[in-house]
Order: structure tokens, then sequence, then C-alpha cells
């Protein structure tokens, strides 16, 4: 990046990752967002991680109110947004403060001079002007005053000059595409249907990106500019999607999958309320959405549409998790299909809503009183979360039983590109509803027995309401089996929370087994991974056998019950690291389902690994 | 659940009360007002021509949760507080069927009271009769949100502190659209409720005073006995004057605050009487008239206090899934997927 050719064609990188980083008030979420789609569609491959405050409006110019989103492109299959950026986007001075620390030495810092006066310096806690002290001395830093010169590229539109300025975004992200040769006609389009009810601010905007764009040509702050060809990705069409996204889509594929309409029920929660969002603009699928007064309704509403026949699902974060417990104890009671997606988030309490980790699996697994088991998968990347939707879904139906689907915010709100899947391949998972009487009673007459169970998968009949002849009650309290009728006999009991817990472990025969890496099959130390630590162990991994170690990669995408195979893998290696973004929780089932001596290794600071942390704590484990 | 009840679909069947009976035990205590109310409902229900097949009905916990396994419809026995919002979800996915909840007063008022007040304003085709005993009865003995103050109970033995909801007022209070008071003691005036209920469409919430002999003996006996209900219970007509007592003697008025009073009628006349307007749009009358009353122990307003048309949630849901299919066309689950810009990559 720091060649010194003076050559106008642009120089060819495998590779960048580019940091756009500003008050939250300047639009760094969206200008990211441009710049990935339009990578994604010129071809690379590519991930990213946005990062923004719990509030709304932060106060203007300090540390607290940063809003930054890192994108990492390539020529070549990624699958993290990069552990440090190449390049950073400084659109103030506590942005700057907030990031330096993790551009790369000798890393490109863009800075928008303009806001670098006292006032703002002093927000963000410089006593000293950093572009004037020496201190950036590591970096290559261009500075370029993007309000000035926005507010010169809008002056002829008559556009309030607060208005003007407001575009300073696109005159970054016109730079930006500039330095790293995009395609400027993606933009141009997204600029002129966005704003297509609003001229001045279109034009305004377009007129902001044009300047950043031509400025980069015409500067001579920059000797040339840089290009990331396409990656060599599977064949097949793509786009780049979001976790959260790609999760609505599930579920509606589920749906449609299951020949069932979907009832959506939830509670406005970041990071999860997206799912509501994007489900509720597509109700020409048949789609019911429902936003609830509150989480215990939420969950209570989708369970009372699957007891009619409905696919039942409710989206949350933690704490809406926690509220939900006792409806998910009253699902696992009444033995009714339910889907429970948990979005995960920094806890305790409100904790760090926007940040993500990996904290909910013990609660998933084990968060209702009495004993209540039920399924818990895991989705390991953005698009991943479409495919759980519908294993979720799958499993639901065919068990009668809730399913807890865990994501997470780097999932929720990272990009990635999709190769779209084949719609006709998409699996079958419709189940029969009950339309027969199922016992004869001694005197030969026949009636509907609610609990009688398939023998094979144990679930329970699906007898909707409006189904003649099979009326019948199901409830909370305990019941016989077979009858459903209410039951407090003592063995019963027993017999009902050990056959509740068998039909649960069952699954394990009906799930996939576990796929490790391990490419030259020599690996002595195996990593064990669930959810959205998989794209930063994959990478650690790899850079681990770049540098002679082997080791192996094994990554969970049902957590209960694991797959069938999961014991013996454990036992074909000396060691085990599991990497989690919490206290150590998979840590916990790993060493007392199977009394593996497994290693933890830890981050609990609301991001993702690096795949540079993985990699050391592969490496100390071979040593 | 017998083999009769399998006769093919649209064949008309006279229903009788045990179609409406289920084969289980009924194991309230002996004397309970619970036992006439379901006699009632099972009496009240061959007549509106729905099938068992297509009624649900709904509870939480409590003595009045244990309604739906006595009823041989469809039956879902919750979770404490959520029955309503359970009921939502059964009556957003399923407008087809007749949805009840059976409720008391801790389920419908302590620990459920957001999922009624949702529902309430929400307007969802269900009807919710709340059984008011005053008491907490499955857990032996605590006072309840309608339980009057000072009440001396396991949990209060120097008296409750809590002041009492009036659940006719608080539905009022909350948007309801349809607002009925019934008792336990007499079978034709809780059957014309139910009837009314269901006729209504949307939310419609019934008040239902039910005594508990056991923790809370003869509540409502002041105004619900055989020999005082004349002079207790002042019976709602819509389009009539507010007149109650065994002659008619005592009426309705409003005060020059716009407070209900009650008056003689031979001292006020009678064209100063309150008439009943259950169609208003306003509450105020309404709730002017839910305020005559703050314990069972004086003149207490029954009948249907409010009626009002609102379109019912679920037909909206319905209203904008024709929307949008009109819209956004037929689904295409390959169109959606790959909405937004796309590449090819060879």
């Amino acid at each position: 990046m720091t060649a010194e050719t003076t050559e106008l064609k642009p120089e060819s990188l495998d590779e960048v990752v580019i940091r756009f980083a500003g008050d939250s008030g300047d639009g760094m979420q969206l200008t990211g967002d441009r710049f990935t789609d339009v990578s994604a569609v010129f071809g690379n491959d590519l991930a990213t991680q946005p990062n923004f405050p719990a509030e709304i409006r932060a106060p203007a110019g300090t540390i607290a109110g940063v809003s930054s989103f890192q994108v990492h492109i390539s020529d070549h299959e990624i699958l993290t947004p990069g552990d440090a950026p190449n390049v950073l986007v400084a659109m103030n001075p506590a942005a700057l403060k907030a990031n330096i620390g993790e551009l790369i030495p000798g890393g490109t810092l863009l800075v928008n001079s303009d806001s670098f006066e006292d006032r703002n310096l002093t927000k963000a806690g410089y006593d000293a002007n950093p572009l004037e002290d020496g201190s950036l001395a590591a970096f290559r830093v261009i500075q370029v005053p993007m309000t000035a010169l926005t507010l010169e590229s809008t002056k002829e539109l008559g556009v309030k000059p607060r208005d003007a300025e407001r575009s300073k975004n696109l005159f970054a992200l016109g730079l930006v595409s500039w330095m790293y040769t995009r395609p400027t006609d993606t933009t141009t389009e997204w600029i002129e249907q966005k704003f297509a009810k609003r001229e001045l601010v279109k034009a305004a905007n377009l007129a902001a990106f044009k300047a950043g764009y031509n400025f980069g040509e015409t500067a001579e702050l920059f000797d040339h500019a840089y290009s990331v060809a396409p990656a060599q990705l599977p064949p097949g069409r793509y786009r780049n999607i979001t976790g959260n996204i790609a999760l609505s889509y599930g579920l509606i594929a589920a749906a449609q999958q299951a020949k069932l309409p979907l009832a959506y029920a939830s509670y406005p929660i970041t990071p999860a309320s997206d799912i509501l969002h994007e489900l509720a603009s597509h109700k020409n699928f048949g789609v019911r959405t429902l936003q609830a007064e509150d989480e215990i309704a939420a969950v209570s509403i989708a369970i009372g549409a699957s007891f009619t026949g409905h696919l039942g699902c409710t989206a949350t974060s933690g704490p809406g998790v926690d509220l939900k417990s006792e409806g998910m104890g009253l699902a696992v009671s009444l033995e009714l299909p339910l889907i429970l997606v948990d979005v995960q988030r920094g806890g305790p309490s409100t904790g760090l809503p926007t940040k993500t980790e990996q904290s909910d699996l013990l609660l998933a697994m084990f968060g209702r009183h009495g004993e209540a088991p039920l399924p818990v998968i895991a989705a390991r990347s953005p698009s991943h979360c479409f495919d759980t939707a519908l294993e979720a879904a799958r499993i639901a139906l065919k068990y009668r039983t809730p399913v807890i689907l865990l994501s997470d915010g780097y999932l929720a709100n990272g990009a990635e590109p999709w190769l779209l899947p084949d719609i006709d391949a998409l699996p079958d998972i419709s189940v029969p509803f009950a339309t027969e009487l199922n016992h004869t009673r001694d005197d030969g007459t026949k009636e509907f027995w609610p609990y009688l169970r398939d023998p094979e998968t144990l679930a329970r009949p699906w007898a909707i309401p409006g189904t003649p002849g099979l009326m019948h009650r199901i409830g909370g309290i305990e019941k016989q089996d077979g009858s459903g009728n209410i039951n407090y006999d003592p063995e019963n009991h027993e017999f009902m929370v050990r056959l509740r817990a068998q039909k649960i472990a069952g699954i394990a025969h009906d799930i996939p087994s576990v796929e490790v890496d391990d490419p030259s099959g020599k690996a002595k130390v195996l990593v064990v991974g669930w959810g959205s630590t998989y794209g930063s162990i994959q990478q650690g991994a790899r850079q681990a056998r770049e540098s002679g170690v082997e080791v192996a990669h094994a990554h969970l995408m049902h957590l209960n019950p694991f797959p069938a195979n999961l014991g013996d893998v454990l036992g074909k290696y000396e060691r085990v690291l599991v990497p989690e973004m919490n206290l150590g929780q998979l840590v916990r089932l790993i060493r007392g389902d199977f009394l593996v001596d497994a290693v933890s290794l830890t981050k609990i600071q609301g991001v993702p690994f690096r795949a540079a942390e993985i990699e050391q704590a592969i490496r100390e484990m071979a040593k | 659940m017998s083999d009769a009840d399998t006769e093919p679909a649209g064949t008309v069947v006279k229903l009788g009360k045990k179609d409406f009976q289920s084969d289980q035990e009924v194991r309230w205590c002996p004397g309970c007002g619970d036992y006439s109310i379901l006699s009632a409902m099972q009496l009240f229900l061959p007549e509106i021509g729905v099938k068992p097949e297509n009624m649900v009905f709904v509870s939480g916990i409590g003595c009045a949760a244990r309604f739906p396994y006595y009823m041989n419809v469809y039956g879902m026995h919750g979770i404490h507080g959520r029955a309503p919002a359970l009921a939502t979800g059964v009556a957003l996915a399923r407008p087809d069927l007749d949805v009840w909840v059976i409720s008391g007063d801790g389920d419908a008022l302590s620990i459920g009271g957001n999922h009624l007040i949702h529902a309430l304003r929400r307007n969802v085709n269900m009807k919710i009769i709340m059984f008011n005993n005053q008491i907490y009865g499955l857990t032996k003995g605590q006072y309840s949100p309608t339980s009057e103050v000072g009440k001396v109970t396991k949990s209060s033995p120097f008296g409750s502190l809590d002041t009492p909801f009036n659940p006719v007022s608080l539905a009022l209070g909350v948007e309801a659209t349809f607002v009925a008071r019934t008792h336990d003691m007499d079978r034709n005036h809780m059957i014309e409720m139910f009837r009314r209920a269901h006729a209504h469409q949307g939310t419609a919430f019934v008040e239902l005073y039910q005594n508990c002999n056991v923790f809370n003996d003869a509540a409502f006996e002041g105004i619900t006995g055989k020999e005082v209900r004349a002079e207790m219970l002042i019976d709602l007509k819509h389009g009539e004057p507010i007149r109650f007592g065994a002659e008619g003697q005592h009426g309705v008025i409003l005060n020059e605050f716009g407070e209900c009073e009650i008056a003689e009628v031979a001292d006020v006349g009678e064209e100063r009487l309150l008439v009943h307007d259950e169609h208003r749009e306003d509450p105020t009358l309404a709730f002017a008239l839910s305020r005559i009353a703050d314990r069972p122990t004086v003149p207490t307003p029954v009948g249907v206090f409010r009626d009002v048309s609102r379109p019912t949630y679920e037909a909206e849901v319905q209203r904008q899934l024709v929307l949008s299919a009109e819209r956004q066309g037929p689904p295409d689950l390959g169109a959606l997927l790959g909405s937004g810009a796309t590449w090819e990559v060879a």
C-alpha cells in the first residue's frame, strides 16, 4: 500500500480492510453499507462489522458518540471483517482517537481536516491537534477539508449549508470509491432511488459523491489508486446479505417449505428488531406479524398461533429471553412447534445492547424451571442464518417442540456475499395434522389421544382446532402420556420428565455429524467453536497452518442435542480449545458431557475475536 | 370425543348441553360459584350454532382457569395471566374460530394486567369472561386486586392496604368496545351477557361476580341475594331510563359535574333520569355509570355498559394481507431472495 510508484495504473491488492469512523450523526453506517454493496456487486468477497453506540444521538463530537463500519474486501475467499484496518477514514477527532489504535502501522489515515478545530479536539480529549503534533507519524496521513469541499460542491444547488454539510459522508464515499477504483453507477443509482422524492437532497448527495470521486482523481494527495479484483467464489448468483435479513428470509422460506402460514410476534429490542421490520414488509407471503405489548405476550401469541396450525415464531435478545422463559416452558409441556430466535448481545441486564456476545448459550440450554429440555442451534455466519432458520423449523415441526435459534449482534448486522440457494432444492419440512381418532377404548369405541406418540420421533399428534371430533385440552399441568389428562401420580411425572428428555436427545440421530476441518489429518489440537466465531476460528486456524502448526476445527451448529459423533471427534485429539465470547459456556457442556479436558479461550469485549488471537492460542496449545 | 362427534362437515347437528361437557370430573370445591357459570355456558353454547370443533377456550392460572378442561371443545390451559395473549395468537392465526378466554381477578388484573388492557384496545375478536371473587382461591386465600381496602386475609393480617380496581371502569378506560357485568346467582342474566358478548365483533369483556364459598363467602350476597336483588342491582337496558327497586322507585341521574347519582324518581321526576345508551362512542357516561358502586355492598349496575363498533384486529390483519398480495403480487421466494443488487460468478 505504501508503494511509491507514480504510474496512473491502479496498484493491485489482494485484500484491504477499510474502517469508516465518524460521529453517530455522520452517516458512517450508510457510507459503509454503500461501499460494501458496490464491492459485492463488483464481485469481491467481503465481510463487514458495524459498530455503533446504543444511544441514537450520543453527544456530538465525543468518543461515546463514535460510530464505525469496517469492511474487508478481497480477491479470494475471506472469513472475517479483518483484524485491523489498513485504511481508516476519520470524520472527526473523536473518531480518530477511538480508532487510531487499531490502524496497522503504515496504514492510510484519511481525515476530514475541517473538523479538527479546538472545540472538537477538546470534546475528544486531545490537548494538542494530532494532525500537527507528530503523533501520527507512523501512518500515511491524508488530510482533506471534506466539509468545505462538500459545501463548495453543493453551493449552486440552493441547499441550506446545514443540509449540504450532511452530505460530507458521500464525499468521503466518493473519495474512497476512487481510491479503490469502485464503479460509481451502483452508488449513483442508489442515491437517485433513495432520494427520488427529495430533489434537493438527491442533488446534494450526488454532487458530494462526484466531488469526492473527482477530488481523488485530480488532487495530488494521491499518487495512484488501488484495485482489488473480484474473488473467485463458487459459481452462481450472489447477493450481499446481513444475518437479520437472512434469518427473516429463512423464516419465510421455512413456512413455505412447511406449507404453513408464518405467525411472528415480537417486541422491539436491539439487535433483533430488524427481523420484525423485514417480516412485516412481506405480508404477501401470508406472514402475520404482530408487535406485542411485551416479550411475554410475544411468545404467548406465537404459542397460540402454533396451537392452531401456524408456524409460530418470536425473536428477541437476552433480556427478552429471560421474560419468555415461562412461555418456553409452557411450549415444552404443550409439545407444540415454536421457534425462538435469540440475537445475543452483551449482558447482564441491559449490558451492551449494540455489541455482540455469546453469553446466552447456557440460558438457552437451561433457562427454564423444571426439567425443560429443548433443541438449541446456532448460526455461524450472516448467510448461515437462512439455513439455521429452516433447520430450526424442521426440528420444531417434526418433533413438536420449541427450538431456540442463537444468532448474535455481529451476525445480525454483519454482511457477506451469499450464493443464492436453489429454491427447488430446499427441503420439504411439512408435517401432517392429525385428522383421525387414534385410540380404542376397552369397549371398542374410539377417541382422540393428544399425547399418543409417534414411536420413532416420540412426537405427539398435532390436531388443530376446526378438526371435527379431535377436540382436546392441553395445558401446562403434568399430564398422562397418551390421553393427555391431568395426572399428578409420582411415577407418571418421572415417566413424562424422562420421556420429554428422551424425545429431545433422540434428535441427535436426525442431524448431520459434525464435520472436522483437518486438512493434513495430523493435527493434535482441535478447536471447537459455535456461532459467530466461525470466521475468526477458520482464519486463525489457516494462519496457524501457514506457520506450520497443524490444527483441526469443528464448528457446532447443533448445540442440543450435540451431533452423535461429537464424542468420537473429541476423543481423536490430544488437546481441545474452545474459544467463546463469554466466560466459557460451551466448554462446560463439553467437559461435562464428554469428560474431556477442554481448554477455554474467552473474550468478552463486545467485538469478535481477531483471527490473530485464535492463531496465538492455537500456537500456544500446540507447543 | 366419541364417534358421534365425527359427523361429516356440513351436517346440521342439533347440539345440546352435553355436547359441550368433557369426560373430565369437575374438581371445584363443592358449592363454588364456578359450577353455575360452567352450567350456564354449556346451556348457552348450543344456541349459537357453532360446532364444538370450531371453538377454542383459553385460560391462564387459577380456579377459573380449569374451566377449559370441562368443555368438550379445543382448549388451552396456559400460564398465569397470559390467556389474552395466547388467545390473541389463536384469533390472529384463525379468524374462523370462536375464541373465549376464561380468567379471574388475579389472573386478568394482577399478573396479566398488561395483556388484558392491550387485548381490549386491540379489539381482537375474543370473549373474555373474568370471574371476580375478590380473592385468590387456588393459592388458598390472599387478597386480590379487587379485594376491598382493609380486607383481612392470610397475606394481610392487619388488613389490605391496596386500593382495588373497578374492573368495568378499567376496561372502559382502555378503549374496550364491549363491557358488561353479571353474576353467578342469575343464570338467565349470565346467558344473556354471554349472548351479547358473543354477538359483539371484537374483544368483549364480561366481569362476572362469582362466589368463593371457601375463602370469601358471600362477598356479593348483599347485592345478588334473591331478596335484595331488586333494590341492589341496577339492570342497565339500552334506550331506557335507568331505574331500579321493586317498584322502579329509584333511578340514576347526572349531577352538575357529570357524575352519576342515585335519586328517588318521585323526587326528581322521570324526565331527569339518565337514559342508557350502550352504543355511545364516548365512554364518559358509561364510565360515570361504572363509578356508582365502588364495592358490592351498594346499588350496583349490571348488564351491558358499552357496546360500540370498531374493526376487529384480525379483520384488519386480513385486509393488509389481501392489500399486500395485490400490491406486491403473489409470493415468489426466488425473487425475494434475489432482491436488491445481485451478481453472477461464472
